[in-house]
C-alpha cells in the first residue's frame, strides 16, 4: 500500500529467507495455524504445557504424515500473558499470515474470546475455545463462527451436579445438601453460576458462591468462609496460582478432598504438587483420559523426542495439559481434513475451515486410527450445535498421578440447552445479529 | 534558528496569549492534526490502528485527565483504573437503555457520570495530602470494580459480567461494534482527543489551571490569594475524572469491544500514572509522550526482533522486552525527573539558539 508496509514486507521477506532456506513453491503449499500462548505471567505453569502439546501434535502431523492432505502446517507463537488486550494484539498481528490468513484461533482464555467472538464473524476467522469461552456460543445459529465442543461450562456444572448426587445416593438426596462454588472472579469463574443456580432450584441443595480475586494468591477469607459455612461439597472454577492455593487452603481446614471438585482447568499436576500429601484425593472434572499410555503419545515420543523420554518429560509430556493441548490441536488437525474433504486438498480461508468446523464427526473407528481411542470421547458437530454436550469425567489424585474415578457422565441437556438457547438469544438481541437458519 | 522568536512582533494581546505564540510551534500541530486526521487512515493497516494507534488515544485521554488531577492540581490519585470503568459501564447502560441517543452524547454524559464520581471521591483531599490522599484513592478504584462485579445492573445481567459494546451508528457510519472498522473508530478517537485536549491547554491557563497551581503549590498561600480549595480541589477532581470517564468509554467502545472489571484494574490506574509520570506532571505534551511511551514501546520491542530476522522463543522475547523497557523507565527518569516533555522543552530551547549555542 505504501513504502512503510513496502519496507517492512522487504524486512520480513529477507528475514524469512535468511532464517528459513526453504523452497518458495513449498511456501505456498503450506496452512497457517496461529497460536496464541502464554509462557510467561502469572498464568505460564498452566499456559506452557498446553502450548507444548498443541505444538507437538503440530509437529507430528507434518513429521509423520506429511501434513493434512499434503497441505504442511505451519505455526507462530504469539505471547499473550493471558492479558485480553494482547490477545486481541497478537490476533490482529497473526489474522492476516500465511497463503490463506489464519485458519482458526484458540485463544485458551475466557477474556480473550469474549473479545474474538464479534471479531472473528466479521474477518471470517472461525474460533476454538475448546471447553472454554462464552457458553452461549454453543448455539450455532447465533454464533457461526464460534465453536465450544467438547462441552461447555454449563455442561460440566450440570455433570458435577449430577456426580454429587451419585455419590449422595441418588439425585433426591441432593435436597438440604450444601454446595459451595469457589471461582474465579471474572467473566471464566461466573459461567457456571446460572446453571448451579438452576439446579439449585431443582434439586433443592443450598449454593453459596465466593469469589476469588486475580491472580488468587490470597484466599484465607474465603476458605475461613466455607470453615463456617461447613459445604458437603466444594466446585472450584479457578485457573493458574488461584488453584494450588485454594488446594493447600482446603487440606489446611481438613477439608475432605474427596469431597473437593475442580472444573477441568483446576485439575493439573500443577495445582496438586505443591500441596503435596493434602492434595491426596482431591477429584477434577476432564473431557479427555491423563497419563501417557495412548498410541498418539508413542507416536509424539517417537517423532518429537526421537524416543527421549526425559527430554519429552521435561517438555510436559503426557501431563494433564499437555494432553489438553494436544486435544485442542487433534480437534483443528481434524477440522482441516473435514474441510479438505469439502473444499478441496489444498490450503484453506478460514470460511472453509469454520465449514469444516460445523462438519467435523470424530467417530470412534477415526479416534482409534488417530492413536486416541479411550483418550477423548466421539463427538459430532452441527450447524445448531457447536458444544456436542460431550460427557465429562471426574478423575482423582491419588499423589503420584491422576487416575479416572468415574464413568463418563452425560451432562443435563435439558436443563442445559434451554438456557443456552436463551442467552444466545438474548446476545443476538443486544448486539443486532439475526440468528441464521440451520437446515 | 528553528526556533527563533527574533522578529515576532506581538501587537494585541490576542497574539500574546495565543495557545501556541511561536508561528513554528503552531504549524507543527497542525501539520501533525493533518496528518493524523487525513495521512494516517489512508496509510495505517488494520494492525497499527487497533493494536498500536486506537490504545494510544485511548491511554493519551487517560493520561490527559490524570495530569489535569496530579499534575497540574497536585492531588495524587490511583483511582484512574475505577474512573475509567464508571464511564465504559455508564456508556454501556447508556448505549443499551436508550438505543436513539447518539453514542458521542452517551460518552458525554457517562463522562459527566464519572464526574460526579470523581467528586464523591475527591471529597477527602480536602482533608489529606500526598501519599494519604493517594490510598484514599485507591479504596476508590477497589470500590468500584467490585461494585461493577458485583452488581448485575451494570452488565445488563449477563451471566458472564462482561460488557460488550452494542453496534451504534454517528451520521449514518457504524462507530462501534464490531462491523465498524478501525478507521472509523480510530478517527473518532483522534477527534474526542483533540477537542477535548484543546479544552484542557486552554483550562490549564485560564483562572481555573491557575488555582489548580497554586493550590498545588501552596495551597495556604493560594488560600490567602481567594482561591476557596474545596472548590477548586473537587473541580479538579470533577474535570479530571471526565476525562477519565471518556477514556473508559472510549476503551470499551472504540477500542476493545467488549470488557470486564479487569480491563480496569488497578494495573491501569498505575500504567497511566507512569505515563503521566514519565511524560511530565503538569504538561499537556506531556500526557501524550508518557501514553507514546508506554503503550508503543512494548509493541515495539515485541515486533522487533521479527524485523531484524531474529526469531526466537516467544517466553525469551517477553522477558527480555521487560528487561528493555524497565531499562528505559530507569534510564529515562535518571536522565530527566520532570519527564519527557521537559525533555522536549530543553531541546526546544537548544534549537532556539542552534547553531551557535552560547
Amino acid at each position: 500500500m505504501n513504502v512503510k508496509k513496502l519496507a517492512v514486507l522487504g524486512l520480513g521477506a529477507v528475514a524469512a529467507l535468511s532464517t528459513l532456506p526453504m523452497s518458495s513453491a513449498l511456501a505456498q503449499n503450506e496452512q497457517f495455524v496461529p497460536m496464541l500462548v502464554y509462557r510467561t505471567g502469572p498464568y505460564a505453569p498452566n499456559g506452557i504445557p498446553f502450548a507444548n502439546g498443541f505444538r507437538d501434535y503440530m509437529k507430528l502431523v507434518n513429521a509423520r504424515d506429511g501434513g493434512v492432505g499434503g497441505v504442511a502446517i505451519v505455526t507462530e507463537e504469539c505471547e499473550t500473558q493471558y492479558n485480553t488486550q494482547i490477545g486481541v494484539e497478537c490476533y490482529e498481528k497473526l489474522k492476516g499470515k500465511g497463503p490463506t490468513g489464519a485458519t482458526v484461533f484458540n485463544p485458551l482464555s475466557t477474556g480473550i474470546t469474549y473479545q474474538l467472538i464479534p471479531k472473528s464473524a466479521v474477518d471470517k476467522i472461525p474460533i476454538l475455545s475448546m471447553g472454554y469461552g462464552q457458553t452461549a456460543a454453543a448455539d450455532g445459529r447465533v454464533f457461526p463462527y464460534t465453536f465450544n465442543f467438547p462441552t461447555t461450562y454449563w455442561s460440566q456444572a450440570s455433570a458435577f451436579v449430577k456426580y454429587i448426587g451419585d455419590k449422595e445416593g441418588g439425585m433426591d438426596k441432593l435436597k438440604g445438601k450444601k454446595i459451595a462454588l469457589v471461582y474465579h472472579n471474572s467473566a471464566y469463574g461466573k459461567e457456571p453460576i446460572p446453571t448451579l443456580e438452576t439446579l439449585r432450584a431443582k434439586y433443592g441443595y443450598d449454593l453459596q458462591l465466593l469469589a476469588v480475586d486475580h491472580p488468587g494468591q490470597e484466599q484465607k477469607s474465603t476458605w475461613l468462609q466455607i470453615r463456617r459455612y461447613r459445604p458437603d461439597w466444594v466446585i472450584m472454577w479457578g485457573w493458574g496460582v488461584m488453584n494450588q492455593v485454594a488446594v493447600k487452603e482446603a487440606a489446611a481446614i481438613n477439608f475432605p478432598m474427596d469431597r473437593f471438585i475442580g472444573v477441568w482447568w483446576s485439575g493439573s499436576e500443577n495445582d496438586v504438587i505443591p500441596a503435596g500429601d493434602g492434595a491426596k484425593g482431591y477429584l477434577a472434572g476432564t473431557f479427555h483420559a491423563p497419563g501417557h499410555g495412548f498410541p498418539v503419545h508413542a507416536d509424539l515420543l517417537k517423532h518429537i523426542y526421537s524416543g527421549n523420554e526425559a527430554e519429552a518429560k521435561a517438555n510436559n509430556w503426557g501431563e494433564v495439559l499437555y494432553n489438553r493441548g494436544v486435544v485442542n490441536a487433534m480437534y483443528v488437525i481434524e477440522a482441516l481434513r473435514a474441510a479438505q474433504a469439502i473444499h478441496g486438498a489444498k490450503p484453506l480461508t478460514g470460511e472453509q475451515v469454520r465449514d469444516g468446523l460445523e462438519a467435523l464427526d470424530l467417530t470412534a473407528d477415526r479416534l482409534k486410527a488417530l492413536g486416541m481411542d479411550g483418550f477423548v470421547s466421539p463427538l459430532k458437530v452441527s450447524c445448531l450445535d457447536h458444544e456436542t454436550m460431550g460427557p465429562v469425567r471426574i478423575q482423582q489424585w491419588d499423589g503420584e498421578k491422576w487416575s479416572f474415578v468415574s464413568e463418563w457422565i452425560e451432562p443435563m441437556r435439558d436443563v442445559v440447552r434451554p438456557q443456552v438457547e436463551e442467552a444466545a438469544a438474548a446476545y443476538a438481541k443486544e448486539n443486532g445479529i439475526t440468528p441464521r437458519t440451520c437446515g | 534558528m528553528l526556533y527563533r522568536e527574533a522578529g515576532l512582533f506581538k501587537t494585541t494581546y490576542t497574539a500574546d496569549q495565543a495557545l501556541f505564540p511561536i508561528p513554528l510551534d503552531r504549524y507543527f500541530v497542525l501539520a501533525v492534526l493533518a496528518v493524523a486526521f487525513l495521512v494516517v487512515p489512508l496509510v495505517a493497516n488494520e494492525y497499527w490502528l487497533q493494536a498500536v494507534l486506537i490504545p494510544f488515544l485511548v491511554f493519551s485521554m487517560a493520561a490527559l485527565g490524570l495530569n489535569l488531577l496530579t499534575g497540574y492540581a497536585g492531588q495524587i490519585s490511583l483511582g484512574t483504573g475505577g474512573f475509567m470503568a464508571v464511564g465504559a459501564y455508564m456508556t454501556y447502560k447508556i448505549a443499551t437503555g436508550f438505543p436513539d441517543l447518539p453514542i458521542v452524547v452517551a460518552f458525554l454524559l457517562s463522562g459527566l457520570c464519572a464526574a460526579a464520581v470523581g467528586v464523591l471521591f475527591g471529597i477527602p483531599s480536602l482533608r489529606i495530602k500526598g501519599f494519604y490522599l493517594a490510598v484514599a484513592t485507591l479504596a476508590a478504584q477497589f470500590f468500584l470494580s467490585w461494585m461493577f462485579n458485583k452488581v448485575p445492573w451494570f452488565y445488563n445481567y449477563s451471566p458472564s459480567g462482561t460488557v460488550t459494546a452494542p453496534p451504534r451508528t454517528l451520521l449514518g457510519i457504524t462507530v462501534t461494534g464490531p462491523e465498524a472498522s478501525a478507521e472509523v473508530r480510530y478517527l473518532l478517537a483522534l477527534t474526542l482527543v483533540a477537542v477535548l485536549a484543546l479544552a484542557a491547554k486552554n483550562l490549564v491557563r485560564g483562572r481555573v489551571g491557575r488555582g489548580w497551581m497554586a493550590i498545588r503549590d501552596m495551597d495556604i498561600a493560594a488560600e490567602i490569594i481567594g482561591f476557596r480549595p474545596y472548590r477548586t480541589k473537587l473541580l479538579a477532581f470533577a474535570v479530571s475524572s471526565f476525562y477519565c470517564g471518556v477514556a473508559g468509554a472510549m476503551s470499551l467502545f472504540l477500542w476493545l469491544g467488549s470488557a470486564e472489571t479487569e480491563a480496569f484494574s488497578i494495573n491501569v490506574s498505575f500504567q497511566v500514572l507512569f505515563m503521566v509520570i514519565i511524560g511530565g506532571l503538569g504538561s499537556i505534551l506531556g500526557s501524550f509522550l508518557g501514553a507514546a511511551f508506554i503503550t508503543l514501546v512494548p509493541v515495539f520491542l515485541t515486533n522487533a526482533p521479527q524485523l531484524v530476522g531474529l526469531s526466537m522463543p516467544v517466553d525469551l522475547q517477553k522477558h527480555i522486552e521487560l528487561m528493555i523497557f524497565g531499562g528505559l523507565i530507569v534510564f529515562f527518569l535518571i536522565v530527566e525527573p520532570h519527564g519527557l516533555a521537559r525533555l522536549w522543552q530543553i531541546a526546544k530551547e537548544k534549537l532556539r539558539r542552534w547553531p551557535f549555542p552560547y
